[in-house]
């Protein structure tokens, strides 16, 4: 069933597009949130309502004057005739066909237009799942241009580089998204650079900047490419598993969560709501990615804190490994070091 | 990370406690730091909630902008900071010794010595993190800007007569702050990251409650366990134990408590004035006082706990004795400290909102000497840090057995005494590779000759043995001394003491601003702007 793919799903797709067990809860649309409350590690993600009401008066900011506003930020002073199309419909299906229909409109047309919050869809580990961007613009020459409005500053023009990062990354998956509308739109082309809007220094006075994404662009292709496809994932689970949050007790959710391989590394921290009980299941287990990607890259095949300090102490493990070998140097030279304190 | 800081990560998860990553302390600490902990509105650029400041552990000084909206109140705040912060600052702008600094002189061209003041101590800044870091830059870039009334009787919202100055050390600060190895402004989850490692990621080490719960464990506990705690555990009315270190507060605080508080503070505010007689005013005041009060009760409450572990870190790492060089990178910060002092005295402009070219460049330089400096430094001050230059083949560990005195064949031969030495380090040593090691603190050069069969090296000292044909008395490794030796320059700096070019004032002939001939603008003020 395609569900709305929302900016954190984005993000933990990004952080670890890897994980067999996002993928299919993502897939199922599942309320991971929910699901992390109810096996006991809740997620630390919530939203000040501060946030979310300046978040919002600045996006209405942005977007106020019949889209104009916008424009002028892509350095249109005259526009003429913008459309703002009309894009409610019922239902994510009717609103994603709403989109296309109205971006078709607007290519012909030849004039401006402005896609307030449109619904697109893309094709997910080989299920669909529905993008919602904060706006699009079409050029009068056939141009889409994804924008993407966030209420961190641009200060002296420039945003805290992490930030935009992620922002990029984000608006690299519309435009992907996009790009199947475009190549059935006659004349019509996606841009490879998104506007960023940003409140300018300590205003609220919107501001932006052209980030080109073709970067994360590649990158997102390949993560897609590479998923594994959710069927296969399903089908790899026993018999029986659901993830029926209200109604499956916490036993139960936790052997079905179980049943699917996680790929713990600590960027999940940031960007998944499962982060904390797959932290906990990987430093039970004694992962070594628990400490970071990095550190599972240093240590060649050890991959369990007790295999490791083993080697080191010389208890177990092959002299002849070059891990190995370096693993016990180090303990030796740290060990002497520490002595002399 | 070095295979040797990732072996004691993970000894630290084996043991449930924190492991050592230094034999000594790497930063200076100041004898009496100035801790700052801010606090700002979420969503918002830089519209400051509140602060803890202080230099006394038990008395901080709290700061609270009641509705972080009002410009007249974050005004009132930043003054109030300023009155903390500045008379801090200027402690230490009087107390100066006498330096030696090298210029040009504009009339000949040459360069000559002349006589400087050079600060005899500096301010230090710790806040609890990096964010903290990032956040005194932006209060600083949001005040050097703004114009008194003094400055501009015309100026629509003039700042209250401190804060521009305050904004110029903030700015100060955290530009010095990106000096690797610098003291001026520093965070406590770096101090605590540099001395100790945990059995959790870096990611997570960046949460202060949960780094200090590895490294302050105590008890059966274990460091997991109590980090935990600290990053999760939630009171019955769903309030953290451990709130975020700053700036950025947690939403549940925000949402549950702090929204409330800020609208029965408006309320109030209101009815106050849309009071009719002075007796219902009275009544009213009142009521605004007791509202402000609890946003007040609501924000320490939110600071106190990190305000606490931010001394206690201070507490940890004044356990451990200083480096060797760590006084002089202070010495670095001093001048940079009086070069700032002699800029805003000689009435020169705020920083500029973005460096010119070179200046840009010439920042970069400096800093990616001092990294190299650092590292240096650190490796020669500390057996751990030297450990994983020697497992890297950058430096080696040697008995000396043998002295062979040789000379060199010049008209007036100087000594060039060979040395054979074991070690079972393997150094990445090529014929002629420079080696150096520390001789009354100073480089000692050796170059590398060959190796024998049974593995030993043969090095030849080449210089600091005086100018006879005779080596000065003690320059020269005795049979048996295990001495370090370094395939990296202890010191790649010339003139290692002297100021930054960007840390010169311009009566000094500092750099030129090329870009800016005129003053920069204050920011455009909106009616809705925040700082
Ligand atoms: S937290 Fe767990 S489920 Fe989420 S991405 Fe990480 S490993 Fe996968």
């Amino acid at each position: 069933m395609p569900h709305p793919l929302d900016a954190r799903a984005l993000a933990a797709l990004a952080a670890n597009p890897g994980c067999r067990r996002r993928a299919l809860l993502d897939g199922a649309g599942v309320d991971k949130t929910a699901l992390a409350s109810k096996l006991g590690s809740p997620a630390a993600f919530g939203q000040s309502q501060f946030a979310f009401m300046r978040g919002n008066a600045f996006e209405a900011k942005v977007k106020a004057d019949g889209g104009r506003e916008l424009l002028r930020l892509l350095g249109i002073a005259e526009p003429g005739t913008v459309r703002v199309p009309e894009l409610a419909a019922a239902g994510p299906e009717g609103r994603v066909a709403r989109t296309a229909l109205a971006l078709r409109e607007a290519t012909e047309a030849g004039t401006w237009a402005l896609l307030d919050h449109p619904l697109l869809s893309l094709e997910v580990a080989g299920s669909p799942a529905h993008l919602e961007p904060d706006a699009v613009v079409v050029h009068p020459d056939g141009r889409w241009t994804v924008v993407e409005i966030k209420s961190f500053p641009m200060i002296d023009g420039a945003a805290d580089a992490s930030k935009v990062g992620a922002a990029a990354r984000q608006s690299a998956v519309y435009v992907l998204a996009l790009e199947r509308v475009a190549a059935l739109t006659r004349g019509a082309e996606v841009a490879h650079s998104v506007l960023l809007v940003c409140p300018k220094d300590f205003s609220n006075l919107p501001t932006a900047s052209v980030v080109d994404v073709r970067k994360q662009l590649s990158v997102t292709r390949r993560q897609l490419a590479r998923l594994t496809r959710i069927e296969e994932i399903a089908a790899a689970l026993p018999d029986g598993v659901t993830f029926d949050v209200e109604g499956c007790s916490a036993r139960e959710l936790e052997a079905a969560v179980e049943s699917v391989p996680h790929a713990y590394a600590p960027e999940c921290l940031s960007a998944c709501e499962l982060a904390f009980h797959c932290r906990e299941r990987a430093r039970g287990a004694g992962a070594v990615e628990a400490l970071g990607r990095s550190v599972r890259g240093e240590l060649g095949g050890l991959t369990t804190v007790g295999d490791v300090l083993a080697a080191a102490r010389g208890e177990e493990g092959d002299a002849d490994d070059p891990t190995v070998e370096a693993l016990r140097r180090a303990a030796a030279l740290r060990a002497e070091a520490l002595a002399c304190r | 990370m070095s295979l040797i800081s990732t072996l004691a990560r993970l000894e630290a998860v084996e043991s449930g406690r924190a492991q050592p990553l230094a034999t000594v302390r790497h930063r200076h600490l100041s004898d009496r730091p100035l801790v700052l902990v801010p606090l700002t509105t979420a969503g918002e650029a830089g519209a400051p909630l509140g602060a803890l400041v202080g230099t006394d552990p038990g008395e901080p000084r709290l700061l609270v902008v009641a509705q972080p909206r009002d410009r007249d109140l974050r005004f009132a705040f930043l003054a109030d900071l300023a009155e903390e912060v500045l008379p801090y600052v200027d402690s230490f702008t009087d107390v100066v010794e006498a330096a030696e600094r090298s210029e040009t002189d504009p009339e000949t061209g040459k360069k000559v010595k002349v006589e400087v003041d050079l600060c005899a101590d500096a301010p230090q800044v710790i806040v609890p993190s990096r964010a903290g870091i990032e956040y005194v830059r932006l209060l600083g870039r949001s005040m050097r800007f703004r114009r008194t009334a003094e400055q501009d009787p015309e100026t629509p919202f003039p700042a209250p007569p401190r804060v521009p100055l305050l904004g110029r050390w903030l700015t100060h600060f955290g530009e010095r702050a990106r000096v690797p190895g610098s003291s001026l402004l520093l965070s406590a989850t770096d101090l605590l990251n540099r001395h100790w490692a945990t059995g959790q990621s870096s990611l997570e080490d960046q949460h202060l409650g949960a780094l200090l719960a590895w490294i302050d464990a105590d008890g059966p506990e274990s460091g997991a366990e109590a980090a935990l705690r600290a990053e999760l555990g939630r009171d019955p009315q769903g309030q953290l134990f451990c709130p975020p270190a700053g700036p950025a507060t947690d939403p549940a605080f925000d949402n549950r408590l702090l929204a409330p508080a800020i609208e029965r503070f408006d309320r109030a505010r209101q009815a106050l004035a849309s009071a009719e007689d002075g007796e219902s005013a009275d009544e009213r005041l009142g009521e605004l006082h007791v509202a402000e009060r609890e946003i007040r009760r609501l924000i320490l409450s939110q600071l106190r706990p990190t305000w606490d572990a931010v001394w206690r870190s201070v507490e940890l790492l004044r356990e451990l004795p200083a480096g060797e060089r760590v006084a002089d990178r202070w010495t670095r910060d001093r001048w940079s400290f009086t070069g700032h002092r002699d800029r805003i005295v000689a009435g020169e402009p705020p920083q500029p909102r973005r460096d010119d070219a070179v200046t840009a460049a010439q920042k970069l330089a400096a800093r990616e000497s001092a990294q190299s400096q650092l590292e240096a430094q650190e490796a020669l001050d500390d057996p751990l840090v030297l450990a994983g230059r020697r497992l890297a083949g950058e430096a080696f560990v040697a008995e000396v057995v043998e002295v062979t005195m040789a000379w060199s064949e010049s008209k007036r031969p100087s000594p060039r005494p060979l040395l054979t030495v074991r070690t079972d380090d393997r150094p990445h040593l090529g014929e002629g590779t420079k080696v150096y090691r520390s001789l009354e603190g100073k480089p000692q050069t050796a170059e590398f000759v060959r190796s024998e069969e049974d593995g030993s090296l043969v090095l030849r000292i080449t210089d600091r043995m005086g100018r006879s044909k005779e080596p000065a008395p003690g320059s020269v490794p005795e049979k048996g001394e295990r001495i370090a030796w370094t395939l990296f320059e202890h010191d790649q700096r010339v003139g290692a003491k002297l100021p930054e070019r960007e840390e010169t004032p311009w009566t000094h002939g500092g750099p030129p601003r090329s870009d800016t001939p005129d003053p920069e603008l204050p920011d455009a003020v909106t009616p809705e702007d925040l700082l």
